[in-house]
């Protein structure tokens, strides 16, 4: 039996006593001696030429120490902001973004000034006295009107608002799809734009050493290494003069991934002016210029045979960029090569069209792309079953790729890695019982009761990812680092480039590490988010990598340690090291497992006199692992809900969610994974818009009041279940699951409430299908007049 | 123009001078020094800086410091003894009620209210009394088993006058 066998195990996390008690260290948590405040001046125009600052009245309010602008920043401050290319468009503009506005601002919320004061009060009330002259502009806000050539530019010097066009695959490749097609349904679906909202907002303290110079930045980030390089190269600082450190973070979802202005800004303002400068966000500022999610259309069509059988898929993404590209906001195009499912397709034509708007850029948020694709892949085949009068259940199984076609080539040449789609639906129709809701749909139907039942068969690319692949497609290679020291008296201290914030890394980690170097689980500790550690370069947490490109990374790098620890103990058993047996953490001869040496003796020999000839001292590794492919997680959700179409609220009666994502190391947190990203998904299906009036490209939801973030009271209860289907992909066998609920969860809700409103007639429902949209939808399907609806839109409160 | 306000918090007296327009949650942060109260809205929805004030759960930017004059505040550091965490904290631990933690402590401190007010709550009861507080990152699932775990080991510890640690169903 092994002593020593914690893959796999429920180990409680050893983040937790600091947490629960108070003694976390967020990003507000930290201060520097000497520290000033920033208040930055924003755009309260979505649009708006910058005529005149008059910062007269601000610069002599009481404890103020400076106020700047643009030009205070030449010279300080170089270059515009990054954006990787994700593809190479036929046509492509990238409107220049330098961190605080000049001549014209883009959208509201944008820089125009910055004070910096003694105190977080005085910096605001100074902010407050800071004239900004601005000559309002038109706003550019609906993607459709935006592309019409009499549009308003989102930047008055651009000829048009087109950030990309690209057909990936082209139309004709569809002709004899669709040319043979017995059916066709065509679909216009949305996907609104949401605030990632991390109950943390970000925030930026940055120290500067004239002497030394050298730059501290601490800040609230998934990716510190990143920021260590861009920010590193807009002051002109060497990396190896700057340290980024992030400790815990309040949540990220994608939105602490790319750099921001404040992140230049804080840091440029801690060297002009000597001092240690601090700036935390507000919600406020957070909803309005943290980057959002989602954001799209797709107009989407379906060819198939009437008996079900899926033939072709033509489809457009029209994405919502804002006013300039996100650092990784091509990324999102994936909801294109995404879009086929987990299904047989002749073909699929595929085009993505950026559209420049006078709103916060859009990037990754938790899935990016991929919660667009599953949403629409299986809203249509919905749609289609619907059309034929087939169970969407039969459509699915119908299509499915096979367990026995693994790996599998896709329509755009990605390579799904492993899977098994049939079983974890058969597991998760017996576990909600599948039949006999149907039965009882039918029967409540007759009495005039609206359920509602769902289906999404998601899968999910993950693990980024092959440089081949990064690089051909991001220009960045998206390997992952990782230092593995084992001390002399046996501890192991493990660098990691990824870095956590609230995934647990620092337990499951550990838990490899343990299980790899055969060392009790205490003497491991994990170490991330400070650049002044560890190998030269990290990628980060996003895309749901960590574990697949990071834990193999740290199970790499201990493999090395354990090769090295065999070569010592096969000279300190005085024996020849291919008869050295290493098990449990110890190494013997083989055949006399009495006379073992632990790995800290082995340590504590490699740090010591005596070493075999040519040894060198120490015992440690760093390892850099290019994954070979992405991995592809997948599951099945079924979501049965009541609509009442009197009042157009939905009723949560089930929620049951089959996931697989290869080997487990630790189920409870995969659990708790799966739930927040469940409820994500939930929470775009029904409640959550960041809404702008068209008009004037004023943002309506910028608090929490306005801006629905779901409680207690409004989530159902979630039945999770999974099957393991270990991937090729890596040594360890495992997949992502940081992102699945998310991807797959928005799609099961709404498949769940269109199903239960068909009786109206209704073929469709878009996001968020909040009681006073649904009701009047409901209401004009049934041919009654909705006019008494009271307005509203999008947001909840 | 500066104010005196003092106040007990954590079972420390305490007095400060402080602006008026100091808010309770930023006087616990900046002046007390005790930075687990968290702040994540500034619009009193998310229930981050919850603590107890004379044994009340208390969105703690909702108030002026100068308005805790004489209170008793409690906040997440004055729950454990040492290194003995209160029992909700260890369900927290026990539930993975927690994922980036920053809500956390707000949860903590909402929930010790409502099992002083209601010690053996149903699934809903605990809905209800969290719903002032906002995670974004575990559902609510284990939070609301945490919460129910807690209730049982203390009314289990109070029934059976043992220690928590030692408690069962």
């Amino acid at each position: 039996m092994a002593v020593t066998q914690l893959i796999g195990a429920k180990i409680h996390r050893r983040e937790d006593p600091r947490l629960v008690s108070g003694h976390g260290r967020y990003i507000d948590d930290l201060n520097r001696p000497g520290q000033v405040y920033a208040t930055f001046v924003r755009s309260p125009y979505a649009h708006a030429k910058i005529q005149k600052i008059d910062l007269t009245e601000a610069k002599a309010a009481a404890g103020v120490r400076a106020v700047y602008t643009a030009k205070d920043f030449q010279g300080q401050v170089a270059g515009t902001h990054p954006t990787v290319a994700a593809f190479a468009p036929e046509k492509k503009t990238v409107p220049d973004r330098f961190p605080i506005a000049s001549g014209e601002a883009a959208y509201q919320g944008e820089i125009v000034a910055v004070v910096l004061a003694d105190t977080k009060s005085a910096a605001d009330d100074a902010a407050n006295l800071v004239q900004v002259d601005y000559d309002v502009l038109p706003a550019v806000g609906d993607l459709e009107k935006a592309l019409e050539p009499n549009s308003p530019k989102a930047h008055t010097d651009l000829a048009d608002n087109l950030g990309w066009d690209m057909t990936l695959v082209p139309w004709e490749a569809t002709d004899s799809a669709f040319g043979s097609a017995e059916v066709v349904v065509k679909e216009r679906i949305l996907q609104q734009r949401l605030a990632p909202t991390p109950m943390e907002t970000r925030g930026v303290l940055a120290e500067y050493d004239t002497f030394d110079k050298r730059l501290t930045i601490w800040m609230s980030n998934q990716n510190p290494h990143f920021i260590r390089l861009f920010v590193g190269g807009a002051l002109s600082l060497p990396e190896s003069s700057v340290r980024v450190i992030s400790q815990d973070v309040g949540g990220g979802f994608g939105s602490k991934i790319s750099p921001y202005p404040e992140d230049y800004l804080v840091p440029a303002m801690a060297r002009m002016g000597g001092r240690p400068v601090k700036w935390i966000e507000t919600r406020t500022e957070s909803i309005q210029n943290t980057t959002h999610g989602r954001g799209q259309i797709f107009d989407v069509e379906v060819a198939a045979k009437k008996d079900g059988t899926l033939l072709g898929m033509r489809l457009t993404q029209y994405l919502d960029l804002g006013a300039y590209h996100g650092t990784f906001g091509a990324f999102q195009a994936c909801a294109c090569v995404m879009a086929g499912g987990a299904y047989h397709w002749q073909g699929i034509s595929a085009r993505t069209v950026g559209v420049l708007t006078n709103k916060v850029p859009t990037d990754p948020y938790r899935g990016a792309g991929r919660p667009e694709a599953t949403h629409l892949v299986e809203r249509m085949l919905d749609r289609l079953a619907q059309e034929i009068g087939m169970d969407p259940i039969e459509l699915r199984r119908k299509n499915f790729i096979q367990a026995s076609e693994f790996p599998y080539t896709q329509n755009f040449g990605l390579v799904i890695d492993s899977g098994d789609y049939e079983k974890s639906l058969a597991k998760a129709m017996s576990i909600a019982g599948y039949d006999e809701l149907r039965k009882r749909q039918a029967d409540l139907r007759g009495k005039g009761r609206y359920l509602g039942i769902g289906v999404s068969t998601w899968i999910e690319l993950c693990g980024f990812g092959p440089s081949a692949l990064a690089g051909a497609t991001a220009g960045v290679a998206l390997v992952e680092s990782a230092q593995v020291r084992v001390h002399p008296t046996g501890s192991v201290a493990v660098y990691t480039g990824t870095h956590s914030h609230g995934q647990g890394h620092e337990t499951t980690f550990a838990q490899i590490v343990a299980d790899t170097l055969g060392v009790p689980y205490e003497q491991v500790e994990i170490r991330h988010g400070d650049t002044n550690e560890g190998p030269s370069f990290g990628y980060g947490t996003y895309g749901s990598r960590s574990l697949a490109v990071g834990g193999m990374a740290i199970h790499r790098a201990s493999q090395r340690v354990v090769d090295k620890a065999k070569k010592l103990a096969a000279h300190m058993l005085e024996a020849a090291e291919e008869d050295i047996v290493f098990d449990q953490g110890k190494f013997h001869v083989k055949g006399s497992p009495e006379k073992a040496k632990a790995m800290g003796e082995v340590a504590f020999a490699a740090y010591g006199a005596g070493l075999p000839e040519g040894m060198e001292h120490g015992l440690e590794a760093v390892a850099y692992f290019d994954p070979p492919n992405l991995v592809w997680p997948f599951g099945a959700h079924i979501a049965v809900v009541e609509v009442d179409p009197e009042t157009g609220s939905v009723k949560f009666e089930k929620y049951v969610a089959v996931d697989d994502c290869g080997n487990v190391i630790n189920p409870m947190v995969v659990e708790g994974q799966l739930h927040g990203g469940i409820v994500q998904g939930f929470s775009q299906a029904l409640f959550e818009d960041v809404a702008y009036d068209e008009a004037s490209g004023q943002l309506r939801t910028g608090t929490m009041l306005d801006y629905m973030v779901p409680t207690a009271v409004e989530i159902p209860d979630i039945q999770l279940d999974s099957t393991v289907t270990p991937t090729p992909v890596n040594d360890l066998g495992v997949k992502g699951i940081g992102e699945a609920g998310t991807i797959a969860a928005s799609v099961a809700v709404i498949n769940a409430i269109t199903d239960a409103v068909s009786p109206f007639g209704i073929t469709h429902v878009d996001m968020p299908a909040s009681p006073d949209r649904l009701w009047k939808q409901i209401k004009e399907a049934r041919g009654v007049s909705a006019t008494s609806a009271n307005g509203g839109g999008g947001a909840q409160a | 123009m500066k104010r005196k306000v003092a106040l007990t918090v954590n079972g420390s007296r305490r007095e400060d001078e402080v602006e008026p327009r100091l808010l309770l949650v930023h006087y616990l942060r900046d002046v007390a020094g005790l930075t687990g109260t968290h702040i994540g809205c500034d619009t009193s929805q998310c229930g981050a800086c919850t603590v107890l004030v004379d044994g009340k759960a208390v969105k703690s930017c909702t108030l002026f410091a100068v308005q805790a004059q004489d209170a008793e505040v409690e906040t997440i550091e004055g729950l454990a003894t040492g290194d003995q965490l209160h029992p909700l904290q260890q369900a927290f631990w026990d539930n993975h009620g927690l994922q980036c933690g920053y809500c956390t402590p707000g949860f903590i401190m909402a929930g010790v209210y409502l099992l002083s007010q209601n010690p053996n709550p149903t699934d809903d009861e605990i809905r209800k009394g969290l719903e002032g507080n906002l995670c974004r990152c575990t559902g609510y699932v284990n939070i609301i088993k945490s919460v129910k775990d807690a209730a049982q080991k203390m009314g289990a510890a109070k029934g059976a006058g043992t220690p928590v640690a030692a408690g069962g169903e």
